[in-house]
């Protein structure tokens, strides 16, 4: 089943065309990460299909309704995870959580919610006293206290240490394997290679690729740079068949081969090039 | 319709906690009337208002009262409302399975709590520290109800009215303060009524604050002290119709004007 499904949509601002014709679907349980520079139309397409905004044309379904037209209750399937720092200030951690359940029929434990983002020790904390970290994870919060069947989540480690980063990605992992459905933006291309199962990259108002992040923009077949070291300096070759060339090194230097590094274009090698290749278009 | 309700009184509680956490609200909004009346039941404790030993102080308290109406509703959702719509918090809500009413029913219980509130502070400072007297006829009581309940709800829809006119919630004090600042000059809650210009006066009779005040005076000042107003009476009826002209007016601006997204985003 699609749980989100987009068709040649459009959204201009005066004349400015910030969604020119995209059309993609989220399979229930999958998450799709957008990837783009700014300005690319990322947040506009996920406004969209969050309510808050109307396209010019095209079709948007969001569990089988037109965002535009939403209910109550269809509102109370999704999640959203704000792009939002200073409103809430007033309220502690373990309020805000506890009052946002109320909105929803079916919600998390709001205690269990506020210990799955970390926050128990600052539960008692006000929100406007929080790290940018700690007031994100908040904001996750109050993602997903409803127990959504969708989960939009803005740019949500901007200004995150790694560590932070990564527990927040084992928080959407677990999210993930409840099989809540996820449209993620994010620019940062490690997280969408950690947490996508589909990366769709958007420049311009159009998306120019959209496949798993292991083989977007030919990310599987193209070359792998294999280097080594060779009586004191390095030495690299490009090749379509690294695994013969290493075999071949092998077998000159009669076993290990100094520093050996083999390495496939990076997801961040293949979006630079995408939007090169777009550009020159 | 119980969802909605029940969202709603949940949200008065929510809009109570950052009503009076907030410490610029808590002081500009709640405070105020208490401070002043401080000061000026002091500064001017001796000053005649020209009916018997009637003090300032207490025609001064009828002025506070009324312009508490002010501060709590109108003045305070006319500052907090831009400043939730800049902050995100309006966004926030659209995006939830929020009736949109629940909003404006914690708004207005809100309103309504903050204002309970201060005018028993505020009763209770005048009798303390100015020998002040609270009504003393229920007749007196039912004019305070009526008249508070309608300055409430008149001015609590011309604040979420108002809310659409600052463009920035940083800037929204600097506009809404001097306008309740020029209306409490005007209306006779800093200087006895009718020691104002008759044009004045006159300006000041288009709008309620000049009528919650006038009022509040028949609920706090003894019989026959009418002969201070400017026309030498009450006015209780004229009062009811200019406060539900306002209620009524309020509303439509409210339902026409008020707006979930912050300008140039539909």
């Amino acid at each position: 089943m699609q749980a989100i499904e987009v068709e040649s949509l459009r959204k201009v601002y005066g004349d400015v065309v910030a969604v020119d014709d995209i059309s993609f679907s989220v399979e229930s349980g999958e998450c799709l990460a957008l990837l783009g520079p700014n300005g690319a139309g990322k947040t506009t397409t996920t406004e969209i299909l969050e309510g808050f905004r109307k396209a010019d044309s095209g079709s948007a379904k969001v569990l089988g309704v037109d965002p535009a037209h939403g209910g109550m209750d269809w509102k109370a399937r999704l999640g959203i995870v704000l792009q939002a720092d200073r409103d809430l200030g007033e309220l502690t951690v373990h309020e805000a959580v506890h009052h946002f359940a109320g909105y929803f029929p079916n919600p998390r434990d709001p205690d269990d919610v506020i210990e799955a983002v970390g926050l128990t020790a600052k539960a008692k904390a006000r929100n406007g006293k929080l790290s940018g970290g700690q007031r994100r994870r908040l904001d996750v919060a109050l993602g997903v206290i409803g127990r959504p069947e969708v989960l939009f989540l803005d740019e949500p480690t901007t200004g995150f240490d790694p560590a932070a980063r990564r527990e927040f990605w084992s928080l959407i992992d677990q999210l993930k394997s409840e099989g809540t459905t996820i449209l993620l933006t994010t620019h940062y291309l490690e997280e969408a290679e950690h947490l996508a199962d589909r990366v769709a990259v958007i420049a311009a108002g159009r998306i120019v690729a959209c496949d798993a992040p292991g083989r977007i923009g030919g990310r599987a077949e193209g070359q792998a740079i294999v280097s080594w070291n060779e009586s004191g300096a390095e030495h690299s070759e490009s090749s379509t068949e690294p695994t013969r060339l290493i075999a071949e090194l092998s077998q000159r230097f009669g076993g290990e081969i100094p520093e050996l590094q083999v390495r496939r274009p990076t997801l961040e090698d293949t979006y630079l090039h995408l939007l090169k290749a777009q550009e020159e278009l | 319709m119980n969802r909605t309700l029940s969202i709603g009184r949940s949200r008065i509680i929510l809009e109570l906690r950052q009503f009076f956490r907030d410490r610029e609200s808590a002081i500009f909004n709640f405070m105020l009337p208490m401070i002043l009346l401080v000061i000026f039941g002091s500064v001017f404790a001796n000053q005649d208002i020209g009916f018997e030993d009637i003090t300032f102080a207490q025609y001064f308290l009828a002025g506070m009262i009324a312009s508490g109406i002010l501060y709590t509703s109108f003045q305070n959702l006319a500052i907090a409302i831009p400043m939730e719509r800049d902050d995100s918090t309006l966004k926030r809500l659209a995006g939830l399975p929020m009736p949109k009413a629940s909003y404006f029913i914690g708004k207005a219980g809100m309103v309504f709590v903050a204002y309970v509130a201060q005018v028993i502070i505020l009763l209770i400072v005048g009798i303390l520290f100015f020998g002040i007297s609270l009504p003393s006829t229920a007749d007196r009581w039912f004019t305070f109800i009526w008249v508070s309940i309608l300055g409430l709800l008149s001015c609590t829809l011309l604040g979420i009215a108002f809310s659409v006119v600052p463009k920035q919630g940083k800037g929204a004090s600097a506009i809404v303060a001097p306008i309740v600042l020029v209306l409490q000059f005007t209306s006779g809650v800093f200087f006895v009524f009718t020691n104002l210009p008759t044009w004045m006066q006159n300006f000041a009779s288009f709008f309620p604050l000049k009528w919650l005040t006038q009022t509040m005076r028949y609920v706090f000042l003894p019989d026959g002290a009418e002969v201070i107003e400017a026309s030498g009476e009450w006015q209780l009826g004229l009062s009811a119709l200019v406060l539900t002209a306002w209620t009524v007016g309020g509303l439509a601006l409210a339902l026409l004007l008020f707006r979930w997204s912050p300008r140039g985003e539909k």
